[in-house]
């Protein structure tokens, strides 16, 4: 195919699982690079992001970085896909949401067991963390949402596999349902 | 004969109530005591607990004030009278003092809306609050006056009744209804109430009749009669008015139904804002045993047997659906059941039921009485007889009003002196926004059908403070069982949040649409249904409210991207530029 689907990824507050259930489409990879090409993504560490057809996106938002990195995701790509339970509802991370960020510093480094100089860390080089952690819908406009901790190999392979045929995107039951 | 074995599992929720009075929560020890001498799970008890709004399983304070937080409190002004009480006696709300002295928080719709702002203390209504009264009750709790000593103008509920119609003009005497069924039969009754055309008066119009009907035709060994004195729609409180002022009626009307259905036994499911009813209703009760129309042999029948109790709600919206109110008085969870099967066929403990507002009994003992050309004398032909209505918000006579069905709103409107009227929410949260170009639209079931909420709002008040208040309403009123209402309703709160800050685009209203006709579809029961009217009817009769808010970008954040990174900045002491985000959308 002449022109191939190119995509970029990236994991903001999330685990990386949803990029590993990416790896677990297995042989099906082979099929697929032969669509598509990646841009920007920790697969292969490219750093800025170009042009893209879509971005998939895994993690909630929890510091400034994620912010910048998900606004020029949207800038950059046509579609934009929230990958995985982080992404659509803020997920683990978002558990610090019920106490303020002071007390959830405090608690990690300086009054938590174990803590040799207790001390903030303080940097520019460090991304400093929002009040809040957010579900990505919360800063930009999102296309697809994609559920599952992590969504299955095969739900991933299938979003990617009806987006590449262009017809509209049908799972199976067990792909998004976890009942 | 009808009282309930004290462990009797049914009897959960009463006593957990009966709990929380004495001891102003219920004690972990007693939890276990509960499950072993009802045979029910730990688990399952503290679901019960967790679910209603006024049982909680750590101690609230000696005086535990809830403010109703209903739209037309608010307009009064409850919310600022709510903070001038919580800085006076120096209490966040929604905490218990250290002291235990005071817990102080919001409520839904006590049912005051004709004389707010309200608030219940320990249970107890007070109304009409003022600046003045707020720091009357401030000195009252800090010098730790006993409720019982409490100026008794503080607790006063007046009737309010601004308008009567047939229904209210007529007197009523206690047992005339009883008679003349025992002595025409119950057939003769049920022919009556059918040509009457008595439709049920909570809301939804179903035939009262036809349902009486039903029932008695099942075949089973018990049938039960249900009065639902869950009044707890937004703005809603003619049925405290009807409790108050003619529970006699209601009583005799339930025990009609049982005379149709061949019941023995009945329940008032009275809401837990209204508890402050139960002590007079009970005398009521008991001077209707001694007058013979309730007990054993009513008026002399060999039998014909029959009693009445009341069972208290504790704080739960979605107990006014009627499997829910059925599970709540067999000491569930009030989670509506599946319907079909519906309560005429297997209601409480399985049983065919019968489930009547208070409205629709005490007009079928009146038409016992009066008979149905009385009853047709007014109303229309799809709609006989009366409504009463609870007038509240922007009107200089706000009350209780019965007016004939077919009466057009904007004589309603007059009727209560609302002038510049912007809008009215016609049968609560759960019911229909009406502009004025709509006025001339009438109550009736044919047109516009209500419980008898009816909230009036002028030009000078923001509509989406109303469509807010009632959206967070559902979101706390939602039973959690489907996942519709339980996710929609939260879901729609933070979207319209998102309006109201105006951080939203024109593609958030459509996202708004969409959640809304989802959980109309989807959702378990009437709650998810209809919980996202109030937004569906604003973008649709009120379209500027919302564009006015809009950004004109194609999408904003739903939140201050820099104002976020405030705390973090505050902690490290950074103000580099990486320590800053750009506002706005992509």
């Amino acid at each position: 195919m002449a022109d191939k689907i190119r995509i970029a990824t990236a994991s903001l507050a999330g685990c990386f699982g949803c990029h590993m259930s990416l790896l677990d489409i297995d042989e099906r990879l082979i099929d697929l690079v032969a669509h598509i090409e990646f841009d920007r993504t920790p697969l292969t560490d490219i750093k800025q992001i170009g042009r893209c057809d879509v971005g998939l996106i895994e993690g909630g938002v929890c510091n400034a970085e994620n912010v910048e990195v998900l606004k020029a995701f949207r800038r950059h790509c046509n579609l934009l896909v929230a990958v995985g339970a982080c992404a659509i509802n803020g997920g683990i991370p978002a558990m610090r949401n019920q106490y303020s960020l002071t007390e959830c510093l405090e608690e990690a480094y300086l009054h938590g067991s174990g803590i040799d100089q207790p001390q903030i860390p303080s940097d520019p080089e460090l991304p400093l963390l929002l009040d809040q952690v957010h579900p990505i819908h919360d800063v930009v406009w999102i296309d697809y949402f994609l559920p599952g901790c992590p969504p299955s190999a095969d739900t991933i392979f299938t979003f990617l596999d009806e987006l590449l045929s262009g017809k509209p995107i049908r799972f199976a039951y067990r792909q998004i349902h976890y009942d | 004969m009808h009282t309930v074995q004290e462990n009797d599992p049914s009897n959960l929720l009463q006593r957990l109530i009966g709990l929380q009075q004495a001891f102003r929560h219920i004690p972990s020890d007693a939890i276990d005591h509960l499950a072993e001498s009802l045979g029910l799970s730990r688990a399952f008890i503290l679901g019960v607990i967790q679910f209603y709004s006024f049982l909680h399983s750590s101690p609230r304070g000696e005086y535990d004030i809830l403010f109703s937080d209903n739209i037309t409190d608010q307009m009064q002004g409850s919310r600022l009278l709510a903070q001038r009480l919580a800085s006076k006696l120096g209490v966040d709300i929604g905490r218990t003092r250290d002291d235990q002295r005071v817990t102080l928080d919001y409520t839904s719709c006590t049912g005051m809306g004709d004389q707010g702002p309200a608030a219940l203390v320990n249970g107890h209504p007070i109304t009409r609050l003022t600046m003045e009264r707020v720091d009357q009750l401030a000195a009252l709790i800090e010098q730790a006056v006993p409720l019982d000593n409490w100026p008794a103008e503080l607790f006063q509920v007046s009737a309010g009744v601004e308008r009567r119609d047939i229904v209210l003009n007529s007197d009523y005497k206690p047992g005339t209804a009883i008679l003349r069924c025992l002595e025409e039969g119950a057939e003769e009754l049920l022919r009556r109430l059918e040509q009457a055309g008595l439709r049920g008066c909570g809301g939804a119009g179903f035939s009262t009749a036809k349902k009486w009907r039903f029932c008695a035709s099942t075949e089973s060994a018990e049938r039960y009669v249900v009065c639902n004195a869950d009044e707890g729609e937004p703005g809603t409180f003619k049925d405290r008015y009807l409790l108050q002022a003619h529970a006699d009626r209601l009583f005799e009307g339930m025990t009609l139904c049982a005379a149709v259905i061949g019941a023995r036994r009945g329940f008032l499911y009275l809401r837990g804002e209204y508890r402050y009813l139960l002590g007079p209703l009970q005398q009521i009760l008991q001077q209707r045993r001694e007058n013979g129309l309730l007990g054993q042999a009513i008026l002399g029948r060999d039998g014909f047997d029959f009693d009445i109790d009341i069972h208290l709600g504790a704080g739960a919206y979605i107990c006014g659906e009627e499997s829910a109110l059925i599970e709540s008085l067999e000491g569930k969870r009030g989670i509506p059941r599946n319907r079909p099967p519906f309560p005429v066929t297997r209601g409480y403990l399985g049983m065919p039921t019968v489930v009547n507002n208070v409205e629709t009994l005490a007009n079928a003992a009146l038409i016992a009485q009066q008979g149905v050309e009385w009853f047709r004398s007014v109303g229309t032909a799809q709609s006989p007889g009366s409504k009463l209505l609870s007038i509240s918000g922007d009107c200089e006579r706000p009350g209780i009003y019965e007016f004939p069905f077919g009466t057009p709103i904007s004589e309603i409107l007059a009727a209560c002196q609302a002038h510049h009227t912007q809008a009215v929410q016609i049968g609560g949260a759960a019911g229909r926004l009406i502009p004025p170009a709509e006025f001339n639209r009438t109550l009736a079931f044919e047109d516009l059908a209500t419980g008898g909420s009816f909230m009036v709002f002028n030009q000078s008040r923001e509509l989406l403070n109303a469509i807010d208040n009632f959206t967070r309403f559902f979101r706390h009123e939602s039973c959690g069982f489907c996942t519709p209402c339980r996710v929609g309703t939260a879901m729609l709160t933070k979207q319209l949040g998102k309006v109201m800050v105006g951080h939203a685009t024109s593609k958030d209203l459509d996202e708004l649409g969409t959640l809304g006709s989802l959980m109309r579809q989807t959702s378990h029961c009437g709650l998810g249904q209809t919980a996202a009217n109030p937004i569906l009817d604003g973008l649709e009769k009120f379209p500027d409210i919302f564009q006015s808010r809009l950004r004109s970008t194609s999408f904003e954040p739903a939140f201050d991207l820099d104002a976020s990174l405030e705390e973090a900045r505050a902690i490290t002491g950074r103000s580099d530029p990486g320590a800053h985000l750009e506002g706005g959308g992509v």
